[in-house]
């Protein structure tokens, strides 16, 4: 329940405030200008962990911080007063799209496209050359639109089919619930294409009958006793970022569902400054974790494109990955300890030690459960401190086979910056698109003149460059030696240094391009994004495989326009690479869009398995991608997953039906 | 007179004029002018246009020739460094080194030598402007057949008029070593494969990872002969599989999104290497290529060959063929770069897709009057044709007849609306004369000769005479061949009941499957066409349960029948010989001299009516078949070719083929229960009974 969405990129960092939310008064576009801030900033912050220190003991006990729970005023909780996710969602989130209620893009009456609010870097901005890319790309058009449906209407949700028993028992443990239509509607799905295109459509299927909001692992396990009791399926939900149909009600479930929220379950119980770790309640969203470590002056480092609002147990129950994972490590890597409660009892180890020897790791049964074996409370994670210096930048090559062969090299060397992001060329005319506004004529002849430089003096052919982003961390002198390393291994494959501006703004995009689909959406555009995993040596050969897959069979399904068909290689591995597909299409003159959309995603995972790459590198399964299950881990592996299953929840209490 | 007056216009004649005469605009040109010409074509547009040394320089670089190398140094105690050096003399043996001024040339000869030998070249631009559109999104891999020497160069002949990026060509070594020719052919696009590679790993790998070099990186289309080499008889040979699986692999493993195979059909009204094609099955070898060899092949340049067509076929994506019988992914596991045995399913795949691409070839082909009248030639006694001569009238009133039929049969014809019958003899004076009404075979030799020639090489001399007539003949087989097998059937059988039929058909499908090419797997569809057609020509009529013959059909019936009975005839001889020669082991030398002795004598005495089993094609195809029903087995040790016969086993097949075995249905039926690998295990089964 992470990641979403075609990202062109990620940061929605530790660094949040300052590169993408908006903030006081810089909106550097230059980059001298945002380094001395960022010092000034780190130095501020520093003092304020110092101050933190001084005033309170960041330690907690967490026996007695449990028993307390439900007090929630009186804790010793770092964050209850600014949480970011209120109970009731719809307060600040839209029901039919991505994100916050307040941002959003449109086209304004002059026909500029816009993005409203004031979160974001970008909020407020005009973003001139949007229009002409869709319309040129997708052959929209700004007369031909489709409008969602404005409010959702309750009468079109089923009534809730209710366990009385059981909602007569849970009212007695004082635990929140709720089954208004909004609260359930919101927890029904994810961001997969087909979902939202339904709640657009105003079309509601089966949703969860019941809400919980549990408030400590300790209601966690009023809540699983009394649905085993009562034979109530539950379906655990964390940020509802999922985009493998996780959260989707299976339409066969009898039962009563109980949709159990863990936002609530969202402070930092301890922080251990000796051995580097926190440990913290799992329903935490990405972005309240970052800001409150960050004002400890520590990071997790895990950013995961969907931060914002993917939560820590969902990045546990899909097995997350985060961009930065070079330095930090996936979330496999960032795990020290895991609390899950299930219809057999607790799970959890007896110690904190780095590293076992003691039979299989349970971890990673748990790891990629997908909320079929039960609720994860309670994860000890690892914590770094800031870094003391972050930079931005970025690689235009030749041609894509160019820049995979950079890719490659950097890793083979094992100097991979933070985060390193290769872009084809169809994305890199689509980053240029979302360029905002330039209030500078310097700045308009600057880009002028580094085109020029790029595509006249250098050769280079509009159509076939592309470009890598860049982001190096650390202390500074180490950042500026490793990033000349990184540049002389470029420099080798004809690569040439494009500054921190591209890259920097390469990054930003990655959270807008959610909201971007709704925009598509409004102008009969739909698409999405999808992952896998790949030797090095198939890099090139799947991306150009997939991509001209996605061509034929949109014109074989009776698609209209060409499609966008797109991809970038985005994280490296001593061994291999995680490579994102976009793929978007105009559907005017389709009768069923969703049904084609959906041939054509699967007609491209077909060809990402011939093609030797995984069936996720970390979007999950989910009911998405069931069907290739078996083929995957081979059916021993389905018979393991399956005993472990069996064994911990022979009910199916947690009856999502994900994963197998 | 006009012919065609009688018959109204029909789809094969629609698609005749779909054909273009490329030497007609030719003719108006100067021939240095059009060599001149500008060369512009659009290449594939994945490629980066790269040299013949970067082509060389991959394929000696490559992961999986490095790999091959240092297994082989192992193997052999060599060194690796040696290992290398010889691969680099392979590959320059076999490396091509196209260049424009050299296609040039080769224009500017072909131009001048083809306006000589043909009346006309005619090619289908639908098909050419399909295969411009082709080349720029994918690899092509152009599969013409090859059936003349001529048609050689004849396809980068016709894509350099028409500016389409000049293929690479699959050559065989001896053409490499004719003088100043070779290196000519070499700048032209050829590239050399060794004959009988047999088990030199090292060339293997050199030549697969060359091919798969090309194709992947489609800097060229690829030209290749699926049939392995010239077909002698001038009937489609069954495809060879080596240099398709190449071909594909870059497929298979993902290396290329998709390839366009294009199935290119070459049809000949008269074949200028008729009379010694006819010599070489005889028995009589071939004249090695050579440069001289070729001035003195100039006296052919006298000769008046007719029409040659060219038709391009639809090219077919391998992606879409190969779709649902195969799964990519089992290369997953291996890295690509090492040599992995693919699995029977993707081998099984390969041999499909071979076979369905000489199918299509055949179903391209434009089949001549000429062609048609050899059909009736070789079902007239032989007698009749070499002495008092087959009557003109009737001829001709056959051949429209059988016209009609080939059209029913949906095959193509080229016919011409001018005097089709006299012309046609006329061009094949070589084979017969027509006079006085008459029409006789022209036989080589003077007759009037001091010495008389034995009687066993008067049946040779004969033989070559028909042999010519049965090439021409099997230039039209194709559109026959599944009716002919069910009239077969019909006729052996006796029997009205359809599975029954099917049976038979089925038995004699496998039985003759190195004879005719049947697209494997494709039994049901086969017979189901062979029903249809009849039906649809009024010889048969189909209820649910059974195939009745009706009375107007029985002209077709037996005309078909007669067709295939040289076949049936040839086979039995061999299986008969097999069975009574005293020898269980065989090797291939004594074999085929020893087949031709017997035949020649039974042909003597009267008890043998076909000459074609003294063709080396057909005694060839039948061990083939033999191997392939496992009644023969090749000894493994042996280094001369050994056979080893398994009598009772050869003798079932026989009398199946001629119904001795009475209630023959019922076990070809438990026969094709279990498959046609287990055909010992059935016979053991007969025996038993």
């Amino acid at each position: 329940m992470c990641h979403t969405f075609p990202a062109l990129t990620s940061d929605r960092s530790s660094r949040i405030c300052s590169l993408l939310y908006k903030h006081g008064s810089s909106m550097a576009s230059n980059s001298s200008g945002s380094d001395s801030s960022d010092r000034q900033r780190i130095a501020q912050q520093r003092l304020s962990v110092i101050a933190g220190h001084l005033q309170r003991p960041v330690e907690g006990n967490s026996g007695i911080l449990a028993a307390e729970c439900k007090a929630q005023g009186d804790k010793l909780d770092v964050s209850s007063e600014r949480r970011t996710v209120p109970r009731r969602r719809q307060e600040i989130m839209k029901w039919n799209g991505w994100g916050y209620s307040d941002s959003k893009f449109l086209y304004n009456k002059k026909g500029q496209a816009e993005f409203t609010g004031k979160r974001y870097r970008l909020s407020g901005m005009i973003i001139p050359g949007l229009r002409e890319w869709m319309e040129s790309t997708f052959g929209a058009n700004l007369q031909h639109k489709t409008p969602a449906a404005p409010i959702l209407n309750s009468s079109a949700v089923q009534p809730p089919t209710l366990n009385e028993a059981f909602l007569k028992e849970l009212k007695s443990t004082g635990i929140p619930f709720s089954h208004d239509a909004e609260d359930r509607v919101f927890r029904s799905h994810g961001h997969c294409l087909h979902e939202i295109f339904a709640l657009r459509e105003g079309k509601i299927g089966r949703v969860p009958d019941l809400v919980v909001w549990p408030n400590c692992h300790n209601d966690v396990v009023k809540i699983v006793e009394l649905a085993c009791k009562h034979n109530v399926c539950l379906m655990p939900y964390g940020g509802g970022t999922s985009v493998s149909s996780a959260l989707e009600c299976p339409p066969e479930e009898t039962r009563s569902i109980v949709s159990l929220d863990t936002s609530q379950m969202n402070r930092i119980l301890w922080i251990d400054e000796k051995n580097l770790t926190a440990h913290v309640e799992a329903g935490i969203v990405g972005q309240d974790l970052e800001r409150l470590l960050n004002e400890s002056g520590y990071c997790t480092g895990h950013e995961p494109d969907s931060m914002e609002f993917s939560s820590l147990g969902g990045w546990v129950a899909t097995r997350a990955s985060g961009m930065k994972k070079n330095i930090y490590g996936n979330i496999e890597d960032l795990v020290v300890h895991i609390k899950m409660v299930t219809p057999q009892g607790v799970i959890e180890k007896s110690c904190q030690g780095p590293r076992m020897s003691t039979g299989p790791d349970v971890h990673h049964f748990i790891m990629g459960s997908e909320g079929t074996l039960g609720v994860v409370t309670e994860v000890t994670m690892k914590i770094r401190p800031m870094p003391e210096y972050q930079k931005y930048g970025s690689v235009v090559f030749p041609n894509f086979e160019m820049g995979v062969a950079c890719l490659r090299e950097v890793a083979r060397q094992r100097c991979a910056p933070a985060s390193i992001r290769l872009m084809d060329n169809e994305q890199f005319k689509f980053g240029h698109a979302l360029k905002p506004q330039v209030s500078s004529i310097f700045t308009s002849f600057l880009d002028g003149l580094k085109k020029f430089y790029i595509t006249k003096f250098k050769g280079f052919d509009p159509n076939r460059l592309c470009v890598a982003t860049l982001l190096f961390e650390g202390d500074r002198e180490k950042v500026l030696q490793h990033e000349k390393q990184v540049y002389d291994i470029a420099a080798k494959f004809g690569g040439l240094a494009a500054g921190e501006d591209n890259g920097q703004r390469g990054y930003m995009l990655t959270f807008v391009i959610a909201y971007l689909r709704d925009l598509g959406m409004d102008y009969y555009v739909i698409g999405e994004s999808f992952e896998t995993s790949v030797p090095w040596d198939r890099v090139l050969d799947i991306c150009r495989n997939v991509k001209a897959r996605i061509v034929r069979e949109c014109k074989d399904k009776g698609v209209q326009f060409p499609p966008l068909s797109t991809c970038r290689v985005t994280q490296t591995y001593d061994a291999g690479a995680c490579v994102y597909f976009y793929f978007a299409f105009n559907y005017r003159g389709l009768s069923d869009p969703v049904h084609v959309y959906e041939q054509v995603e699967h007609a491209a995972r077909e060809e990402i398995l011939a093609n030797g790459g995984s069936l996720s590198h970390h979007h999950g399964v989910g009911k998405l991608r069931k069907e290739w299950m078996r083929e995957t881990i081979s059916s021993v592996g389905m018979g393991m997953l399956r005993s472990v299953k069996d064994y911990v929840d022979p009910n199916n209490i947690f009856g999502n039906r994900n994963l197998l | 007179q006009n012919n065609l007056a009688l018959y109204p216009r029909t789809a094969s004649l629609k698609d005749e004029e779909e054909f273009t005469d490329i030497l007609e605009e030719r003719r108006c040109t100067t021939d240095l002018g059009y060599a001149l010409r500008t060369f512009n074509p659009q290449p594939y547009k994945g490629a980066p246009s790269s040299s013949t040394s970067d082509l060389k320089k991959a394929v000696l670089e490559s992961q999986y020739l490095r790999y091959i190398a240092k297994e082989i140094a192992l193997e052999t105690g060599s060194s690796v460094e040696k290992v290398r050096q010889e691969a680099r003399g392979i590959l320059e043996e076999m490396s091509h080194n196209l260049q424009l001024g050299f296609i040039r040339l080769m224009a500017y000869t072909v131009n001048k030598v083809f306006k000589r030998l043909f009346r006309s070249i005619y090619v289908n631009m639908e098909g050419l402007n399909m295969l411009q559109q082709a080349i720029q999104e994918s690899p092509v891999i152009l599969m013409p057949n090859h059936r003349s020497y001529v048609d050689f160069l004849i396809v980068s002949f016709i894509l350099f008029t028409y500016d389409i990026p000049i293929p690479v060509i699959a050559a065989g070594i001896p053409l490499a070593s004719m003088k100043v020719v070779g290196e000519i052919l070499r700048r032209s696009g050829a590239f050399f494969i060794r004959r009988a590679i047999g088990s030199d790993k090292l060339y293997w790998a050199v030549l697969s990872e060359y091919v798969r070099t090309i194709v992947r990186t489609g800097c060229a289309p690829l030209e290749f002969y699926v049939e392995g080499f010239r077909s002698r008889t001038l009937k489609s040979v069954v495809p060879k599989l080596g240099m398709m699986d190449m071909v594909l692999e870059p497929y298979f493993k993902g290396e290329v999104f998709d390839i366009t195979l294009v199935p290119i059909s070459i049809s000949y009204d008269r074949v200028v290497e008729e009379s010694l094609l006819a010599l070489e099955l005889l028995g009589v070898p071939k004249p090695k290529e050579s440069t001289t060899g070729l001035f003195k092949a100039s006296r052919v340049l006298q000769e008046d060959y007719g029409c040659m067509h060219v038709n391009f076929g639809r090219p077919l994506s391998v992606r879409q063929l190969c779709e649902g019988k195969i799964n990519r992914s089992e290369y997953n596991l291996i890295p690509r770069d090492l040599p992995q045995r693919p699995s029977t399913e993707i081998q099984d795949c390969v041999n499909w897709v071979a076979h369905l691409i000489v199918r299509t070839q055949e179903e391209g082909s434009l089949i001549s009057p000429w062609s048609l009248m050899a059909c009736l030639l070789l079902q007239a006694p032989i007698t009749t044709l070499t002495e008092e001569g087959l009557q003109w009238h009737g001829l001709t009133e056959k051949t429209l007849w059988l016209r009609k039929l080939v059209l029913d049969f949906r095959g193509r014809l080229n016919w011409p609306d001018s005097d089709v019958m006299s012309s046609t003899v006329a061009l094949h004076h070589s084979i017969v004369h027509h006079k006085a009404g008459r029409v006789c075979l022209v036989q080589d030799g003077d007759p009037a000769s001091q010495d008389p020639l034995s009687p066993e090489e008067g049946v040779m001399r004969t033989a070559a005479a028909v042999l010519m007539l049965v090439s021409y003949r099997n230039q039209a087989l194709h559109v026959f061949v599944r009716p002919g097998i069910l009239a077969t059937a019909i006729h052996i059988t006796k029997s009205t009941q359809k599975d029954e039929l099917f049976s038979f058909f089925c038995f004699l499908r496998d039985v003759f499957a190195n004879e005719f090419i049947f697209i494997p797997g494709r039994a049901s569809q086969d017979f189901d066409e062979a029903c249809s057609l009849l039906q649809k020509c009024g010889a048969v009529h189909m209820s649910e349960q059974e195939v009745t013959v009706l009375e107007t059909g029985l002209e077709v019936l037996s005309f078909l029948q007669k067709l295939l009975q040289p076949f049936l005839d040839s086979y039995q001889l061999i299986f008969r010989y097999l069975c009574e020669n005293g020898a269980h082991v065989f090797t291939e030398k004594q074999f085929l001299p020893a087949v031709q002795n017997l035949a020649t004598k039974l042909i003597l005495s009267g008890d043998l009516h076909t000459f074609e089993v003294l063709s080396s094609d057909t005694q060839k195809n039948v061990l083939s078949a033999l191997r392939r029903l496992e009644a023969v087995t090749k000894l493994r040790a042996s280094q001369q070719n050994e056979y080893k016969v398994n009598k009772a086993a050869v003798r079932r097949t026989g009398d199946i083929l001629c119904k001795i075995i009475c209630d023959i249905p019922v076990k070809i039926k438990l026969l094709f229960c279990v498959r046609l690998e287990n055909f010992v295990l059935f016979f053991t089964l007969l025996s038993l009974k």
